[in-house]
């Protein structure tokens, strides 16, 4: 039996495995420890075996599902407009180096400005419902969309440019067959970014400004109604979220972007 | 900058070649110049180009005959790449005129085939879609570019695995494959900047033989630069020394060895004296100033 364990031990893939399983294990030790010493409050902190048992009961009865899918779906939605925004209107401004010069001041500025700052303005200017939560995660997702995509265009190598000039190709074709690709890099270093920033700016959007679901407003119910086990659930899940939306770029990225860094 | 501009197949061809005789039986002072009287040429008049401060290029004139292998070769920082980028037209000239048998670079068919292959082939294309771009871009018919690529390839016999992607093919297989795009379509002068420089001996040599075999089969107007005085006598027709900057024509040596060039001609008498000819010239234009 121990010599079994051992040579498991020393299969690489178990060992990665483990490696990886450390981090989240000792977390959870640490929690556990804080909450059956009494570090911290037990009215603050409950106990991770509790948590994640409710944790799980709420995603496999369904309870959770709708939540999450409607925070994904606005996640969904601001991405799209902004990208669809963003990387024509980048990369016209990156090709037009002198006009993006001259906007560089605004862009640089919205983009410094917290979104959620900016709340009050798109209520007003949108009302309560999912298009304000939804125009401001985007507006705040296009900026850095297109500030990576106007960044890619005016680094792009110029070597393949003039390869397609030489070819005799329009400048409308450059664009679209070698610009693009060559800025993709680059894009999708701003579609991560701006992914994150749209779901803060979502989360925040749904405890704040009057939504009645999202995984933001069940955070904030669940603190409201004092279901402990469900506000740090949710935390959690709104994390993996986070992640796994990040993961699922990467690996977008990696298929999309194959010749990259070769 | 339209592919309409060019002709693509036999007739339309056939046509600008009659039209281009007969333009130049016009301009009786071009065929003067050229040693036979029917000889095209690759003429450059009062050629100026300055990066800044730095003038590379003041009142250059040369009269280059088409169908012929040319080499550029001159002093480090001479302007050499920047010549054939300015009479390719891909980069602009601040004065002066570009006529390749009295027309103009727009009228004329060319290729260009880039010293960094890693930088100049689309990695987002498999090779053979790099092939096709070109064609594409031409405006012909998936059926058109096929063919076109079919022949290409049955010309060169070329052993590449051309559904990969170029970033998976060697140093060699890759500029082989820019080569190979820039052929495509049949251009009337060809340019190559120092297109083996990134590779390794062994590949170079290759390469060399690649080449010849290409010019000797199409017998394509071509213009290479190298950096390599060996490289520039095995090469060509006739090598074109330039001085230093502002850079103008040190001397045109022809090199009248029998084709192909193999690598054991470089160890040949003859070879040996053209090369310590271009040699003395060179050192002569370095040492000067």
């Amino acid at each position: 039996m121990a010599t079994n364990i051992a040579r498991l031990l020393r299969d690489p893939r178990v060992r990665h495995s483990l490696e990886l399983a450390l981090g989240p294990a000792l977390l959870i030790l640490i929690w556990w420890l804080a909450f059956t010493n009494e570090w911290v409050n037990k009215d603050l902190l409950p106990s991770p075996f509790a948590t994640l048992a409710d944790t799980a009961t709420a995603i496999v009865s369904g309870d959770m599902f709708h939540d999450f899918n409607q925070t994904l779906i606005r996640v969904g939605y601001s991405i799209g407009i902004a990208t669809l925004l963003g990387v024509p209107i980048g990369i016209f401004l990156g090709a037009k180096e002198s006009i993006y010069r001259s906007l560089e001041f605004v862009i640089d500025f919205f983009r410094s400005t917290p979104a959620t700052a900016m709340f009050p303005l798109f209520l007003l200017l949108f009302g309560l419902g999912d298009v304000a939560k939804i125009a401001i995660a985007a507006f705040a997702a296009w900026l850095v969309i297109l500030f990576n995509v106007a960044y890619g265009v005016m680094n792009a190598r110029q070597t393949r440019m003039l390869a397609a000039r030489s070819m005799g190709a329009s400048n409308l074709r450059i664009f679209r067959d070698v610009i693009f690709f060559e800025t993709l890099p680059q894009t999708f270093v701003g579609l991560r970014t701006a992914v994150s920033i749209a779901l803060v700016v979502i989360i925040v959007a749904e405890m704040f400004i009057g939504a009645v679901d999202g995984m933001g407003h069940r955070i904030i119910d669940a603190q409201i109604s004092y279901q402990l086990t469900d506000m740090y659930g949710s935390i959690l899940v709104a994390g993996a979220m986070g992640y796994g939306l990040n993961l699922a770029l990467l690996i977008l990225e990696k298929r999309i972007v194959h010749w990259s860094g070769r | 900058m339209s592919a309409k501009m060019f002709p693509i197949d036999g007739p339309g061809m056939e046509a600008q070649t009659t039209q281009v005789t007969a333009d130049a039986t016009e301009k009786p002072e071009l065929a003067q110049s050229a040693r036979h009287p029917r000889q095209k040429l690759i003429t450059v008049r009062g050629l100026k180009k300055a990066f800044g401060d730095v003038v590379v290029y003041d009142g250059f004139d040369i009269d280059l005959p088409e169908g012929r292998l040319i080499s550029i070769f001159g002093p480090n920082g001479c302007g050499k790449s920047t010549l054939i980028n300015l009479i390719s037209g891909l980069m602009p000239i601040d004065a002066g005129e570009v006529l390749y048998d009295g027309r103009t670079i727009k009228e004329t068919k060319i290729s260009y085939v880039f010293q960094n292959y890693r930088e100049a082939l689309f990695p987002w294309l498999r090779a053979i879609d790099n092939i096709h771009y070109p064609l594409k871009v031409m405006g012909l018919s998936a059926k058109q570019r096929a063919e076109r690529v079919e022949r290409l390839l049955a010309d060169f016999e070329v052993k590449i695995d051309l559904n990969a992607y170029p970033y998976t093919l060697s140093g060699g297989q890759q500029q082989t494959v820019s080569i190979l795009r820039a052929l495509v379509t049949d251009p009337e002068v060809l340019f190559l900047d120092e297109p083996f420089s990134a590779l390794d001996y062994e590949m170079t040599l290759f390469m060399r033989e690649q080449i010849q075999k290409i010019y000797l089969k199409t017998k394509t107007t071509t213009l290479v630069v190298s950096h390599d005085l060996e490289e520039a006598v095995q090469l060509a027709d006739k090598v074109l020394l330039l001085t230093r900057r502002p850079t103008q024509v040190a001397e045109i040596v022809d090199i009248d060895l029998p084709w192909p060039r193999t690598t054991e001609i470089t160890t040949d008498a003859r070879f040996v004296d053209l090369k310590r000819y271009c040699l003395d010239v060179f050192w002569r234009e370095v040492k000067t100033r």
